[in-house]
């Protein structure tokens, strides 16, 4: 049996020979990151109790101040449905609704959201008794490997509600009238949230079952 | 991101007094483009001041007949609100064209004017920026290096980077006014037209606000009414920033108004190239891009420009 | 089970009650729902979670002379930091074409050079900015695979060469020899590569990751950590997408490993997001020379392909002539893949590796050569069917039915009713085109194996298999409630665990054919288990019961636990045969006429993939193929920095894939073919097939809608606008 490997086992005397000689200041490239250096320290604690109502149960937490409300679900909360894709406000995989509003939990510090009413996908349904949105996106296949599906699933239903509120979009025609909910209404609104699958055409189907749905 | 201690403010003038008074403070609105640079480590504060509770989510008429945005109104709120609609259709246009929905409820009107460029150098801070670190060298104009997005005009040896806004454009093409205040307390009137800054040496100032100095407000003068457009070039057909955007309005007496996104470190117009309008798109463009010194990678956005006014012209 | 001969009139599947049938997938309502666990995700797993956070390399190649990490380890909650300087680099796993971690070189930009543990995230990630760096660059390099494709042409032995070509090129009544280049492309998975390992006391490891392949990442595990296989459990039940960027054990696994061992608890570690474009693999850039001869019938007598594509030393690069000698009938085909030596970011296997850049050039080159011709792109295609592989005529193909996607497809989408003059549509501002382009994708196969357990009337099924996306959890416990006569609510599938059988993974279109045949392999030996026991010969499984003879009993009534492993093994007979999938995809575009912006309208594909193991699921496979090649085609692009030798456009945002609103109506339709040479249930995989040909005919229609010829992808505005009329 190999042994397990052994990472005290030696730190490098620092590269001798040719390429400590010919590295030089000029042809070495030193990268700490090229940002401008940073003034000033903190000038109060960097962290914060706060409390937040998630799906509809008050849930009192202290993050560090740096958390975002997308890591304070995930990782301190364990509401681990809420998915982190970019990080950065890029893919919407982190959509979940802030009273009532649906933002990128990723570009929101939790910190900031202190009393506030926020709904991830587990506050939407559960396995065993879906949203009718959720149900729809099963019935219509509306994913495949499932990652940007909560997000998308929140996006969808706010989409419909974005709609009806009169909310107007980059394609909406006469911006005076009242918005017909049409596919290419939902196509733009939902184009914050990326599917690499590719189910765009089957989650559209799904959300136009659900709006046609609720009118009838 | 490194470390910060964080307050909630509830007054303008104390937020700014705070902001000058503590070292390295930054103020976070809506901070879909402030976060996503503090991951990055391009933005360091150590102090954050949370000017949400500011109270300026309203929007509100003004003496002179135009309206007051307060700096907290959400894009999706401005977008939506009707007088925009109905009077600055351009606005909307040009809001609704941007980014996500998602962004666009928590992205706040002055945190959009103050919004960074989106240049992948700036971005990538193992890279030289001197718009990140003054200094350090433009990795955008070196060789090889990747250009086809970014400015056209109005950049310099130093920086070409473009200012990413398109809520922005249609602002400028309005005659927008920017309202402060300053640590000491007083306001300020910034038309949007100074309220950018062109790189030349020093691309690390972007805008004219003094150190601490917070946006409380944006104008617009009275409606001007005409047929009003904003159309938005890009790849895809969603979610991305602009390639080059044109936000138009025409009035029934021929005169108009031109004002571009996407080509320069701010939202690009000047009064000769509205005065050539009636000469057509290639005129405009020619008075607007006159002295552009784009890179052979974006070069084609000089030639798109002109195309995508005059299309705008020749729609019914 | 061997499978040695092609398989004959099966009762079971032929007149099946679940196989084929539109299934939803079984694992739907925990996906909508968010309670699917992924790999960062698993909170339950184990206690005292750390966070990892990685460091990349700042340069593309040279060495690292000095790390200074003392700040890093100095820094609140930092528990280790292990940087790459301090151990030996590691041994490469399977197919790791760069070191993943360890030692001095630095062969690509991002690559880990250090991992940060801390108790939090935001620690973590805090302390790995405070690494110091000092670098040693190496020589300026050379990134210009256009210069290098010149130099290399002609080159070495041509992969495949058979017929004259020179006497086509010389005898033909019409030539075609253009340039075609597809960029460098991302998988850009949704999810990050990410694991949880736990390695705290440095003998046993366990890996909860995000792989499609089980096995080679278990395997590769224990190569690049010096452990018995043994040692290591790899867990990797839901996927967030991996398009083949998750067919290797990654910097993810490695780092969380590392800092795992070096802080005595499990470690947590996702890729960022910047990190996924120049750390992870992508698909190379290809350029290409394609070469077409043809008679004064439309029939091609010659096809010359040769291209090349970079990788780093011993790299696979993308070979875009994979399909050239199998695709069209010619007398003569000459092809050859020049793989060029780059010091950037691994290039290795996305979706489809060949065809899917390869098609993207020759199906441009097919509709050039049609207009040449004065034929019907649609008329070209089919004069240049083939029953037999052109490269080799003695081998038939196993099954192949590209005519019939091509008519019914032309059919469907109402193809004679296009304008066939260029730039000749117009709908308001929009030029109106349309475009076609045919598709190809072998079809591969692998060994399979599962663990069929049969408790209470309870099936389980225990497979290594995958599911990324792909429905694998549905169609192989449609397959085993089938085999075994249960229904789907009987069957419990438990999968991606390499503490089951060995399956063929997800992968290369091999997965369905291959771990379906697997599932029916272990079913069947149950089945003989179950009669054994019950003393009984040819019995018959169906409604949940076992019959033979007089023997009539309910498989839930059968005493204890009875379990059966098999694995299905692939016979020598089907080299007798050339396997592959085939699809013909239509495309309508919009392009506007003062922009030129492109806008798809309306895409159709005809698929030919034997059988359809469950249309919902393969259904969804091909529209994510299209969709994915929507952005291939008009939007996805690497951009190199040559003077880097990175990928500067490196994340989300720089790289655009499709979005909703890039996505028109799209239709499927499946042929209803079998292939019996291709596996027990004559299915051949279709994941791969969706994606093949698909940028062509978009690119065909946007000659069409505006008389423009672009070869280089993407077709973007910048492209066109030179081209497209005065306006006003």
């Amino acid at each position: 049996m190999s042994p397990p490997i052994e990472f005290e086992l030696r730190r490098r005397t620092l590269l001798a020979g040719s390429a400590a000689i010919a590295m030089s200041a000029a042809s070495g490239q030193r990268s700490a990151a090229q940002t401008v250096t940073p003034t000033g320290t903190p000038v109060g604690p960097e962290s914060t109790a706060v409390t937040l109502t998630v799906n509809g149960e008050e849930r009192e937490l202290t993050v560090d101040n740096r958390t975002t409300l997308l890591d304070a679900l995930r990782e301190q909360l364990k509401l681990t449905g809420t998915k982190k894709g970019c990080d950065h406000g890029q893919c919407g995989a982190c959509t979940c609704t802030v009273n009532g509003q649906r933002i990128n939990s990723c570009l929101s510090l939790a910190v900031m959201h202190d009393g506030d009413e926020v709904k991830t996908i587990e506050g939407i349904g559960t396995p065993e008794q879906m949203d009718p949105m959720q149900a729809a996106f099963v019935e219509n296949d509306g994913f495949q490997c499932g990652y940007c599906t909560p997000g998308q699933i929140t996006s969808a239903k706010s989409v419909i509600e974005e709609i009806r509120a009169g909310i107007p979009s980059h394609v909406t025609g006469n911006l005076t009238a009242e918005i017909a909910l049409t596919d290419a209404e939902i196509r733009e609104r939902m184009s914050g949230n990326i599917c690499r699958c590719g189910a765009y055409a089957n989650i559209l189907a799904a959300i136009t079952q659900v709006a046609e749905g609720d009118e009838a | 991101m490194r470390a910060f201690s964080y307050e909630k403010v509830t007054d303008p003038a104390q937020a700014a007094a705070r902001a000058a008074e503590v070292e390295g403070a930054k103020f976070l609105a809506g901070g879909t483009n402030l976060l996503d640079l503090m991951k990055l480590e391009i933005e360091r504060p150590a102090h954050v001041i949370d000017v949400n509770g500011l109270g300026l989510d309203e929007i509100t008429e003004t003496e002179e007949g135009g309206l007051r945005i307060g700096a907290l109104v959400t894009n999706t709120a401005l977008s939506a609100d009707a007088r925009i609609r109905r009077n600055y259709a351009v606005l909307t246009r040009a809001i609704a064209a941007g980014a996500s929905g998602q962004l666009r409820n928590k992205a706040t009107t002055g945190g959009n004017l103050l919004q960074r460029t989106r240049c992948p150098y700036f971005y990538d801070t193992a890279q030289p920026c001197n718009k990140r670190a003054p200094g350090s060298g433009c990795a955008a104009l070196s060789e090889g290096a990747f250009s086809r997005q970014l400015g056209v005009i109005g950049t310099s040896d130093a920086c070409i980077a473009t200012h990413p806004s398109d809520m922005a454009v249609g602002m400028r093409v309005l005659d927008a006014v920017v309202e402060t205040v300053t640590p000491e307390g007083m306001t300020r009137s910034i038309p949007l037209e100074e309220f950018h800054l062109l790189p030349g040496d020093t691309p690390e100032r972007e805008n004219a606000l003094m150190p601490g100095e917070l946006i409380t407000a944006v104008t617009l003068p009275a409606p001007v009414g005409g047929e009003q457009k904003y159309h938005k070039v890009r790849d895809r057909a969603s979610y991305a920033f602009a390639l080059v955007s044109v936000a138009l309005i025409r009035q029934p007496d021929g005169t108009e108004r031109v004002a571009l996104g996407g080509v320069a470190p701010k939202p690009w117009r000047s009064a000769a190239a509205d005065a050539e309008l009636s000469n057509g798109a290639a005129a405009v463009m020619a008075e607007l891009l006159g002295g552009a010194r784009p890179t052979e990678e974006n070069a084609f956005k000089i030639t798109l420009a002109e195309r995508t006014l005059a299309a705008m012209l020749a729609e019914e | 089970m061997k499978f040695d001969k092609a398989a004959g009139e099966n009762t079971l599947f032929d007149n099946a009650e679940f196989v084929g049938r539109p299934t939803h997938r079984i694992d739907g309502p925990l996906k909508v729902t968010g309670t699917a666990p992924y790999a960062y995700e698993r909170h339950d797993v184990v206690e005292g979670q750390l966070y990892g956070y990685p460091l990349g390399s700042a340069i593309s190649h040279g060495l690292i002379v000095s790390m200074d990490a003392e700040a890093a380890r100095n820094a609140p909650g930092v528990r280790a930091v292990v940087t790459t300087l301090e151990i030996d680099p590691l041994e490469k796993g399977m197919n790791n074409v760069a070191r993943l971690f360890g030692g001095a070189e630095v062969q690509h930009y991002h690559q880990a050079i250090a991992v940060v543990v801390a108790d939090s995230f935001e620690q973590a990630r805090a302390a790995a900015s405070l690494i110091e760096v000092e670098y040693e660059k190496g020589d300026p390099a050379d990134y210009d695979l256009g210069a290098a494709f010149e130099r290399l042409q002609g080159s070495g032995e041509m992969d495949t060469d058979t017929g004259d070509v020179e006497a086509a090129f010389s005898s033909a009544a019409a030539l075609l020899d253009e340039m075609y280049h597809t960029p460098s492309q991302s998988h850009m998975a949704m999810e990050p590569h990410a694991s949880i390992v736990d390695w705290s006391d440095g003998d046993q490891m366990t890996v909860w990751t995000s792989n499609q392949m089980i096995n080679w990442n278990h395997g590769s595990l224990a190569t690049t950590f010096g452990l018995d296989e043994d040692k290591i459990r790899v867990e990797s039940p839901y996927i967030g997408g991996g398009f083949g960027g998750k067919l290797w054990l990654r910097a993810d696994a490695v780092l969380a490993a590392l800092g795992s061992r070096a802080a005595g608890a499990p470690v947590k570690l996702a890729l960022p997001r910047p990190f996924i474009m120049n750390n992870t693999t992508h698909r190379s850039e290809t350029v290409q020379r394609i070469r077409l001869a043809a008679g004064e019938d439309g029939k091609l007598t010659g096809i010359w392909h040769e291209a090349a594509s970079h990788a780093l030393p011993d790299g696979r690069g993308e070979d875009a002539t994979a399909q050239t000698p199998f695709f069209y009938a010619s007398d003569s085909i000459r092809a050859k893949h020049h793989i060029v030596t780059m010091s950037l970011p691994e290039s290795a296997d996305m979706r489809a590796p060949g065809e899917a850049a390869g098609l993207m050039a020759l199906e441009v080159a097919m509709d050039e050569m049609a207009e040449k011709l004065g034929m019907d792109p649609v008329e070209f295609r089919k004069v240049n069917d083939t029953q037999v592989n052109p490269s080799n005529p003695e081998q038939e193909f196993s099954d192949r039915n590209f005519v019939e996607c091509l008519d019914r497809g032309a059919e469907a989408f109402r193809w004679t009713d296009r304008n066939t003059a260029p730039g000749a549509t117009r709908d308001g501002q929009w030029l109106v085109g349309h475009g076609v382009a045919g598709a190809y994708r072998g079809a591969l196969v692998l060994p399979s194996g599962s663990r069929a357990l049969l408790e209470g009337g309870k099936l389980v099924i225990e497979t290594d298999m995958t599911d990324i996306g792909t429905g694998s959890y549905t169609i192989l416990a449609q397959t085993a409630a089938e085999t075994m006569g249960l229904t789907l609510d009987d069957v419990e599938m438990r999968m991606g665990n390499s503490a089951y059988p060995v399956s063929s993974g997800s992968g290369g279109q091999f997965g369905a054919a291959s771990s379906s045949a697997g599932v029916y392999a272990a079913c069947m030996a149950l089945r003989e288990r179950i009669a054994e026991q019950l003393g009984v010969e040819e019995a018959e499984f169906r409604d949940g019961r076992v019959i033979a003879g007089d023997t009539d009993r309910a498989l839930s009534e059968l005493e204890g636990q009875i379990d059966a492993v098999d694995s299905i093994e692939w016979g020598d007979f089907q080299s007798e045969y050339q396997m592959a999938t085939f699809g013909a995809h239509f495309v309508e575009v919009g392009v506007h006429a003062g922009t030129g912006e492109t806008r798809v309208r309306r895409m159709l594909a005809v698929c030919d993939s034997g059988r359809i193991l469950n249309p919902i699921t393969a259904r969804s496979q091909v529209i994510g193929g299209m969709t994915m090649a929507v952005g291939a085609a008009l939007s996805e692009d690497m951009a190199l920095d040559s003077g880097r030798g990175m990928f500067a456009n490196h994340d989300l945002a720089g790289y655009e894939v499709a979005v909703h609103a890039d996505i028109p109506e799209q239709e499927v339709i499946f042929i209803d073919t079998l292939d019996p040479v291709a596996s027990p249930l004559k299915a051949k995989g279709v994941g791969e097939l969706g994606v093949c040909g698909v940028a062509a005919a978009v690119a065909n229609a946007v000659y069409n809608a505006t008389g423009v010829r672009v070869r280089e992808y993407p077709v973007t505005l910048d492209k066109l606008i030179g081209g497209l009329p005065a306006i006003g």
